[in-house]
């Protein structure tokens, strides 16, 4: 098949923006928030630059632009050992213990300064009862920062879990880029730099140095409010897009398809853009399959946690206690199937439930409300303990509005009091990322000071990948997970710290880009010039798009979801595959590689969308091999290798590290012996 | 449940450069038909409900219908954001309404300062764990 190439001829040039600066931000979530506010402090007085780059409007971009309910990450009284040990848990073994070290003793400034701008976080009533926000300033309950050590913290926060605190979240990114943009501020002050934090624009490509092997020099992307390519020159870059999502198909194919769990709009460009570097990325054969409320994908947490509500199947038996199941389990998963459960060994047996024909899986909220309904009036006698249930119920619903909204829209298109009813759960589809329970991304130094961790997990910079400069955090720092949105924030702040310590150590060093700028923006726009090339040769409107020239980016991410489902283990199959299905979905996903280089966009939006796709097909492609490589079932519950559904200790207690060559399309991976820090 | 626009309420944020809904989408999902001077919503498939165009519409022009491919009609959420709290309206499918009120914030919009009151960075300290202004625990 001929290679389209764009030469300018049908659509129009950009006009090129070159912006140098010392230190880059891609991204700008709660991992670019934190690593502006800490990179600031560290920067101004050196007059060092930094740049946040910015696909959205900071004040509501990244995971948290909805808002939360809940902050999930936060030790209080809690030992950061028993951290690394339950994170390790959740994620069957194999987590790199001095990243996840390194942020629990960390993370707690971070909630303490989301505090302190502005974000209201529950109190203990003298009562025991909650009190919100307002009511706590009212009661006089301090601030956590000026509780006088962490005991006392531990009691004035209201906990869901051991480690979760709960919050009136509405606006927490708001709250938080209000920080990141004033701390952004104070660099230009401090460096006379007119502009440095760019809104809508889309980092496409990073860009490596042409003189220093296997260095960043900068990275390259598009506006997608005008006709313009900005090329960023910096000494270090940290890249924080976010996780993948919309890889796999969802189960709400309609208008439902972006109604998933975690944000639609992480496009996967990190792994991708991070591989085609040749960064290292670790562990990408994990992803995490939420069971969330059906449908509506309201967040269960709080109702199993802080409501103590039970889930059971179609006969009310507790699946995750059934002894069919559990005797199956440990044969094939061995220890992993015993003691406190992981989240994907829950997931298991919800689907060995299901499997059975004994779904759907309830979630009784209405028992739960019943039992904390009649444990009040007894406690406080009817009248107090009926104002005490109202108050409960309104914080039910909150956990909702101020974090999935869409399912208190379900619940109420469908009648359901949560008082009254139950409500489905079932676990959704696969999402890749490495802030929530899942640990996909990049293979990063570790702190370098925490005993017990091999010397080879430390090369000078925390948080630095395998390319020189380039640093991860939040969903691109794998082997690290439930670091949630404090974890992200805190990460960014570590990672925005060392940058800057990098930068110190290479003031001299001039970023000369190596790529060819020009062959870069040809590529870039090619999707314009297909479309205005081939758009009149057949009479389907831009919104039907039949035409034999090109694929439109919404088609081509149908065909994505469709290889992905199919092959890679996607809730069609429930979520298993093999190596023989793998390998023949590699070879669709090989041709539909090859058809990125006939995408069409009639528009900016569609020019987004078109790469925002390809960056999913390499993070898609990345899954895939990993899942190849891995020979054992790792993850019960969130993909099965079908033909070796077990999980093999002895050849598999171990991360895998893979790396892209870019110019050679091939991969290589290798194995990296798992330490135990933490006994 | 994506996003919808009332013909009747959006004026297109009297013909600015940009209206707020496409300032503030995550996803690049609003844009204004500028034959019309009105907003709409232009990927509804990719619209992950988040509000925040509904929330910014300063002419409350903006709502959402529940997905066409699960949900059924009738129902409706509605914010009403202000400074410091935000008023939620539900209406269920069979006429129920439910209201709630929550706190958004506790400091004025805008009043943030970020180092105020802290340290200055200690560079003798740039590669030890902690921030500039926090020791990391030590346990």
């Amino acid at each position: 098949m001929e290679k389209e190439s764009c030469t300018f001829s049908y659509c129009q040039k950009p006009q090129v923006v070159e912006h140098e600066t010392d230190f880059l931000i891609v991204g700008g979530g709660m991992a670019a928030c934190g690593a502006a506010f800490e990179a600031s402090a560290w920067a101004n007085p050196k007059k060092i630059k930094i740049t946040m780059v910015d696909k959205a409007a900071t004040d509501r971009s990244g995971a948290v632009a909805m808002g939360l309910s809940a902050i999930n990450t936060y030790m209080g009284g809690n030992k950061v050992e028993d951290y690394v040990k339950y994170v390790r848990g959740d994620l069957m073994g194999i987590i790199r213990e001095d990243l996840v070290y390194d942020l629990g003793r960390h993370v707690d400034d971070s909630v303490h300064k989301f505090e302190e701008w502005g974000l209201p976080i529950w109190k203990k009533g003298d009562d025991g009862f909650s009190l919100d926000g307002f009511q706590a300033k009212d009661a006089g309950k301090k601030m956590l920062k000026d509780a006088a050590d962490d005991a006392e913290r531990e009691k004035l926060v209201v906990r869901s879990g051991k480690w979760q605190v709960m919050i009136n979240g509405e606006s927490y990114k708001v709250i938080v880029a209000e920080a990141a943009k004033k701390a952004l501020e104070t660099n230009r002050a401090a460096t006379g730099v007119a502009q440095n934090h760019f809104e809508r624009v889309f980092i496409t490509r990073l860009l490596l140095d042409a003189n220093k092997p296997n260095t960043i020099a900068g990275a390259i992307g598009f506006s997608t409010r005008e006709n313009k390519v900005y090329i960023f020159r910096a000494k270090a870059v940290l890249l924080v897009p976010g996780g993948c999502v919309n890889v796999f198909r969802p189960r709400s194919i309609g208008e439902g398809m972006g109604r998933t769990w975690f944000p639609v709009w992480n496009s996967g460009s990190g792994y991708a853009m991070g591989a085609q570097a040749g960064a290292e990325l670790v562990q990408m054969e994990n992803r995490f399959v939420p069971a969330r409320f059906k449908d509506g994908y309201g967040p269960v947490g709080a109702w199993f946690l802080f409501f103590k509500a039970k889930a059971t199947d179609a006969n009310k038996d507790d699946y995750c206690a059934n002894k069919e199941y559990l005797d199956d389990a440990k044969k094939k998963y061995g220890k992993y199937a015993e003691g406190v459960l992981g989240t994907a060994m829950r997931n298991h047996l919800m689907m060995e439930a299901m499997i059975r024909g004994k779904g759907p899986i309830m979630m009784w909220t209405n028992e739960a409300m019943d039992a904390i309904s009649k444990q009040f009036k007894g406690k406080l006698g009817d009248k107090e303990g009926a104002k005490k249930v109202k108050h409960l119920e309104a914080e039910a619903w909150e956990d909702f509005l101020d974090m999935t909204i869409g399912q208190a829209g379900m619940w109420a298109a469908n009648n359901i009091e949560p008082d009254k009813v139950p409500s489905e759960i079932i676990p959704s589809e696969p999402y890749f990322l490495g802030s929530h329970a899942g640990c996909a991304g990049f293979w990063v130094s570790g702190p370098g000071d925490i005993p017990g961790a091999p010397k080879e997990w430390f090369w000078g910079y925390n948080r630095m990948s395998t390319v020189n400069g380039l640093f991860m955090g939040g969903d691109t720092c794998g082997a690290s997970g439930h670091k949630f949105s404090s974890g992200s924030h805190a990460e960014g702040r570590i990672a925005g710290k060392t940058a800057i310590a990098y930068i110190l150590d290479n003031m001299n060093f001039k970023p000369t880009i190596k790529e060819k700028v020009d062959d870069l923006i040809v590529e870039m726009y090619l999707p314009f010039e297909i479309f205005e090339k081939y758009k009149t040769y057949t009479t389907s409107p831009n919104h039907i798009s039949v035409n034999p020239n090109f694929i439109k980016p919404d088609q081509f991410q149908k065909r994505l979801m469709k290889i992905a489902d199919e092959y890679f283990g996607g809730c069609g199959t429930w979520f298993k595959t093999s190596k023989s299905m793998l390998e023949e979905g590699l070879k669709k996903l090989q041709l539909l590689k090859e058809d990125a280089n006939k995408l069409a966009a009639s528009n900016l939006h569609e020019l987004l969308r078109c790469w925002e796709n390809c960056h999913r097909v390499l993070t898609a492609e990345a899954h895939a091999r990993h899942i190849l490589f891995r020979e054992e079932s790792r993850y019960p519950g969130y993909y099965y290798r079908a033909d070796k559904d077990f999980i093999d200790d002895g050849n598999w207690m171990c991360f895998s590290v893979s790396k892209y060559n870019m110019a050679a399309d091939k991969w290589e991976f290798r194995k990296v012996p798992y330490v135990q820090i933490f006994k | 449940m994506p996003s919808f626009v009332i013909t009747e309420k959006c004026d297109g944020c009297k013909a600015q450069d940009k209206t707020a809904c496409q300032y503030i989408c995550p996803h690049d999902l609003m844009t204004l038909d500028r034959e019309k001077m009105k907003a709409y919503n232009q990927e509804p498939e990719q619209c992950w409900e988040c509000y925040n165009c509904v929330k910014i519409c300063p002419q409350q022009a903006i709502e959402v219908r529940g997905y066409a491919d699960y949900i059924p009609l009738g129902g409706s959420v509605i914010p009403l954001r202000g400074t410091d709290s935000i008023m939620w309206t539900i209406k269920f499918r069979n006429g129920a309404l439910k209201r709630f009120k929550f706190p958004i914030r506790m400091t004025a919009e805008g009043s943030v300062d970020p180092y105020k009151g802290l340290p200055q960075a200690d560079y003798s300290k740039i590669k030890n764990p902690g921030y500039f202004c926090y020791e990391a625990k030590k346990q």
